[in-house]
């Protein structure tokens, strides 16, 4: 691996942005802060993933991946990031590596000439080129070849270092975000700018999310410049470097991001979240507070009360209908991601109880972190093996499993309601109007006479008594908060 | 004779390809209590499971040896050792099965050795039969993953042919990747309905059929199991289907001297008959009445169904068995193949693909071929959505992976039954294309116009010419 990949790695987990590196001491800093993973028992996705996840959603270039097959063909156009226009960010292009360009060093040559028969089919305003294991290993240079593209062709063609074994999607979301800071931001000037361009960084438009969160913006008169990386087209990030204040909304995801651009461009940033009725109200209310001590009128500090009194009274209002079918029910919500915790106090709003794996047995610091969960500043729950899970489900300790695709069938297997509130989902869950539409699947979910009919013994099974299953030693899940 | 064209591109846009590990992990997954163990980077079994699990609609246990960067630069086979230890420690699997990926392949690892070395090593693996293919992703696809991995398991697990082994009433079947677990659960009935016990490696009709099981399972829900494996020198013969299967079938009579066959596809009234006639050979029974009807429902079927195929124009882009299959049974209904795109070039049976050229590439030659041929049918695995809709072309949707259709294991498409209803599906997509006729329709009725120059003779010449 390059030397320049290395120091780059290391300075990501070196991040004065990050509360949690702050915190830590001077060796412990010095290790980073990547998980060891174990053979296996890994979940989850590389530093490719990380990036390509990153970086998609800019909907007309050209994202090519330069690899063997695997890494773009079997994960190509599976996520549902939306584009109000450009489809180009949709196709799956690939040097699709062979064995012979690997023998003979074939590999930057392919690579050239792939994207040259890009570029002479699509004519995109840029490409993004990513490197993979394999092209790493072997000492491809994606640099030197975007560099001599970018001229060739008169381009940007944007070199994207993240190979897979570098580490997991997270760390891959920072090196997209380098990425974008070496090449991409900054480059171009916009045509116009407004007291009150912002940036919402760490938004990928899934599902259309964005645009339950636009109109928002747009009646307080804040101009929406490029969302990072969200339905957005090239011209806009490369432009960013002109606005006034950074949203910062996936967690840490881009934090390198936000935090080098206040470093070279000063515009300051916050943490803030579109998911669930007081974050949002609280982000619409940060952006107008640091706009306006950027210089934009002050009056925009009142407008944005208004309209927080007014779709806050709305959402509640269109909520209603909910509150009396979904009391007392009890979700469990089994996700890492910060965002998706955000949505805990409207769930309890609506009178249901969240609840969590047993804390008797949990040290103080889990317990502390529970209660952190409610204040919506926890990050992890505990993991619970499927097994357990199942047990659970099946047992009814809860009456719906709010999750990510990987425990999908763990909750539909116990023949329990589940609802997915992870990046694949097909419902858009962000502002006022998400959470309406998270209740509305809840309930839809929940209300459905099919849990009643397949948690139904056949005839013949309920002659011979209930057929068991085994949920020896599993702790109970209880509410919480 | 159809002539393979390999293209010179070096970008492959909107891949037709799903990886060779991929197709030994779904090999891997018709093994009894069994747990594919991709050797790579962690990244790869993630792309790998997240497709299978859109596609099956089912939890699928995949799981990875994580190399991460020390172990790339020192070598990947402590984390093969410690990933077997962990998935034995915690999931108890009767069977774990090892493809390799591209990451270990181009460091030239020797990980066979590494393996035989870790079980000599650890005596808490002894109880796991474990098995290695080598598949790195930039060879192959996935008939060449599902190939490698069944010769793997028929290496290392088949006990070999032994004048102790009795002969029993036993058919081998060696599925091709292409068979859906609907397809497999027709042969076994066709197969049983001779009165032979079928064998069937991989076995994915129980795995991944979808079904609810009675406690949570964290290895695969069913597959043929370990005993089976090993006594496959009981049959009388072995049932492979498509080309890729033909190295597997080999190993097989090689290590077990049961005779084999390999049948290039089982669609279509023909193959049909092949198959059900061979089996009546060998049981040495009449062929059992309710086939006799399966197949006259099928003619019957063909009957009524060939009309709407007649003059069709269909692109396909598949797997190169799958593509033989299906440019076989639609040229037999009076289609013709306007497009034929094969995902790799090795497969013997692509050079009888009626058709002139087949094209070794990706779903931008599919939509260009298509396109330029005016095609009235695109038929590929969910990818193709995109073209469809640019072209404004319906699409069938077949192999793998498909992602936007529910009860794609239940598709059946081999044996009469199985021809009689991919015959209805079809047509039935075709007949949502016909339209209601109206005078722009007619063009062609529209008399040519006559102009008179002068007396006898016509503006256009003279009869003379003519």
């Amino acid at each position: 691996m390059a030397e320049s990949l290395n120091a780059k790695i290391t300075a990501l987990f070196d991040e004065p942005g990050c509360n949690t590196n702050v915190a830590k001491g001077e060796k412990a800093r010095k290790k980073g802060c990547s998980k060891p993973l174990q053979p296996g028992a890994a979940a989850g996705g590389c530093a490719f993933d990380g990036a390509k996840i990153a970086l998609q959603p800019i909907t007309d270039v050209v994202h090519l991946v330069h690899g063997p097959l695997a890494c773009e063909g079997n994960g190509w156009d599976n996520r549902h990031a939306a584009s109000s226009g450009p489809t180009l960010y949709r196709i799956g292009a690939t040097t699709d590596i062979t064995e012979t360009d690997i023998i003979m060093g074939n590999g930057e040559k392919r690579l050239y000439r792939a994207m040259r028969e890009v570029v002479e089919r699509y004519a995109p305003p840029a490409i993004f080129v990513y490197s993979t294991c394999v092209t790493a290993l072997i000492g491809d240079d994606i640099n030197a070849v975007c560099r001599h593209a970018t001229e060739k062709f008169g381009i940007p063609c944007i070199p994207v270092n993240a190979p897979g074994f570098v580490g997991s999607k997270n760390l891959g979301n920072k090196l997209a975000g380098e990425a974008l800071l070496d090449h991409v931001i900054g480059t171009m000037e916009p045509e116009v700018t407004t007291p009150t361009d912002i940036n919402i960084l760490g938004d990928y438009n899934l599902s259309g999310e964005l645009w339950q969160v636009k109109p928002l913006l747009e009646q307080l008169g804040i101009r929406l410049n490029a969302c990072i990386t969200g339905d957005a087209r090239y011209r806009e990030v490369a432009t960013a470097h002109r606005a006034r204040v950074n949203m910062m909304v996936c967690s840490t995801a881009l934090i390198n991001v936000a935090r080098k651009m206040e470093e070279r461009w000063g515009i300051p940033y916050f943490e803030g979240s579109f998911y669930g009725i007081s974050d949002t109200s609280e982000a619409l209310r940060t952006l107008a507070r640091l706009l306006v001590a950027q210089g934009a009128d002050a009056g925009l500090i009142v407008r944005a009360e208004n309209l927080i009194e007014a779709e806050e009274k709305r959402a509640w209002s269109r909520l209603d209908a909910y509150r009396s079918r979904l009391a007392g029910k009890r979700v469990l919500l089994y996700t890492g991601g910060v965002k998706s915790w955000s949505i805990v106090s409207a769930l309890q709003e609506m009178g249901m109880v969240i609840v969590s794996t047993s804390v008797r047995k949990s040290t103080d610091n889990d317990k502390q972190k529970i209660k952190d969960l409610m204040g919506g500043d926890a990050h992890m729950v505990n993991s619970i093996p499927p097994r357990e899970m199942y047990a659970q489900l099946r047992r009814g300790d809860a009456d719906i499993l709010l999750s990510g695709g990987r425990t999908q069938f763990v909750a539909l297997k116990a023949r329990t309601p589940w609802l997915d509130i992870n990046q694949e989902r097909h419902h858009a869950f962000a502002g006022y109007d998400g959470m309406v539409t998270l209740v509305r699947q809840l309930d839809a979910s929940l209300s459905n006479p099919v849990w009643k009919d397949v948690r139904r013994l056949a005839p013949w099974e309920q002659e011979d008594g209930e057929t068991g299953f085994d949920d020896e030693g599993v702790p109970a899940l209880v509410p919480i908060g | 004779m159809a002539t393979i064209i390999q293209r010179r591109k070096a970008a492959s846009l909107n891949p037709l390809k799903s990886s060779a590990p991929l197709g030994a992990a779904l090999a891997y997954l018709g093994i009894e209590k069994g747990i594919p163990l991709f050797h790579g980077a962690q990244g790869c079994t993630s792309f790998a499971l997240v497709l299978s699990v859109r596609h099956f609609k089912e939890a699928i246990p995949l799981q990875t040896t994580a190399m991460d960067e020390v172990a790339t630069v020192l070598g990947g086979a402590s984390n093969l050792e410690e990933a077997l230890l962990t998935l034995v420690r915690r999931m108890k699997p009767g069977f774990i099965g090892v493809a390799t990926t591209a990451l270990v392949e181009t460091r030239g690892e020797d990980s066979e050795g590494d393996l035989r070395l870790i079980m000599e090593r650890n005596p808490e693996l002894a109880e796991t039969k474990v098995v290695l293919a080598s598949t790195p992703d930039y060879a192959g696809a996935l008939e060449e993953g599902w190939a490698s991995a069944t010769t793997a398991i028929i290496n290392s697990l088949v006990e070999p042919w032994s004048p102790s082994i009795r002969a029993f009433q036993q058919i081998n079947v060696l599925p091709g990747v292409h068979q859906t677990p609907a397809d497999i659960e027709a042969l076994r009935e066709i197969i049983e309905s001779f009165g032979f016990y079928p064998v069937i490696l991989p076995d994915i009709s129980y795995s991944l059929d979808g079904h609810i099981a009675e406690s949570w399972v964290p290895t695969s829900l069913g597959g043929t199991s370990l005993s089976e494996i090993a006594n496959m020198a009981r049959a009388v013969h072995t049932i492979a289907i498509g080309e890729h299967m033909r190295a597997p079938a080999d190993t097989l009579t090689a290590v077990t001297g049961v005779p084999a066959t390999v049948f290039p596809t089982l669609t279509g009234l023909e193959p049909s008959d092949r198959l059900v006639s061979l089996l009546a050979r060998l049981s040495l029974r009449p062929v059992p009445g309710r086939l006799r009807r399966q197949r006259a429902q099928l003619v019957d079927a063909m009957l009524d169904g060939h009309f709407h195929f007649g003059g069709k124009r269909v692109a396909i882009a598949a797997d190169p068995d799958l593509l033989f299959s299906l440019a076989q049974f639609f040229s037999g209904m009076g289609a013709s193949i306007v497009t034929a795109i094969a995902s790799t070039g090795g497969n013997r049976s692509l050079q009888h693909i009626p058709v002139e050229t087949v094209v070794v590439g990706d779903l931008v030659d599919l939509e260009d071929g298509a396109a330029q041929a005016g095609a009235d049918l695109l038929v590929t695995h969910s990818h193709g959505r995109q073209a469809a809709a640019r072209l404004g072309v319906p699409l069938m949707r077949v192999g793998f992976p498909i992602f936007d259709r529910l009860g794609v294991s239940h598709e059946e498409t081999v044996g009469y039954r199985g021809t009689r209803s991919l015959i209805f599906r079809v047509a039935n997509q075709f007949l949502d294309e016909s339209h209601a006729c109206g005078p722009e329709d007619f063009e062609s009725a529209i008399p040519a116009p006559v102009i008179i120059t002068e007396e006898g003779r016509h503006a256009s010449g003279t009869f003379a010419t003519h």
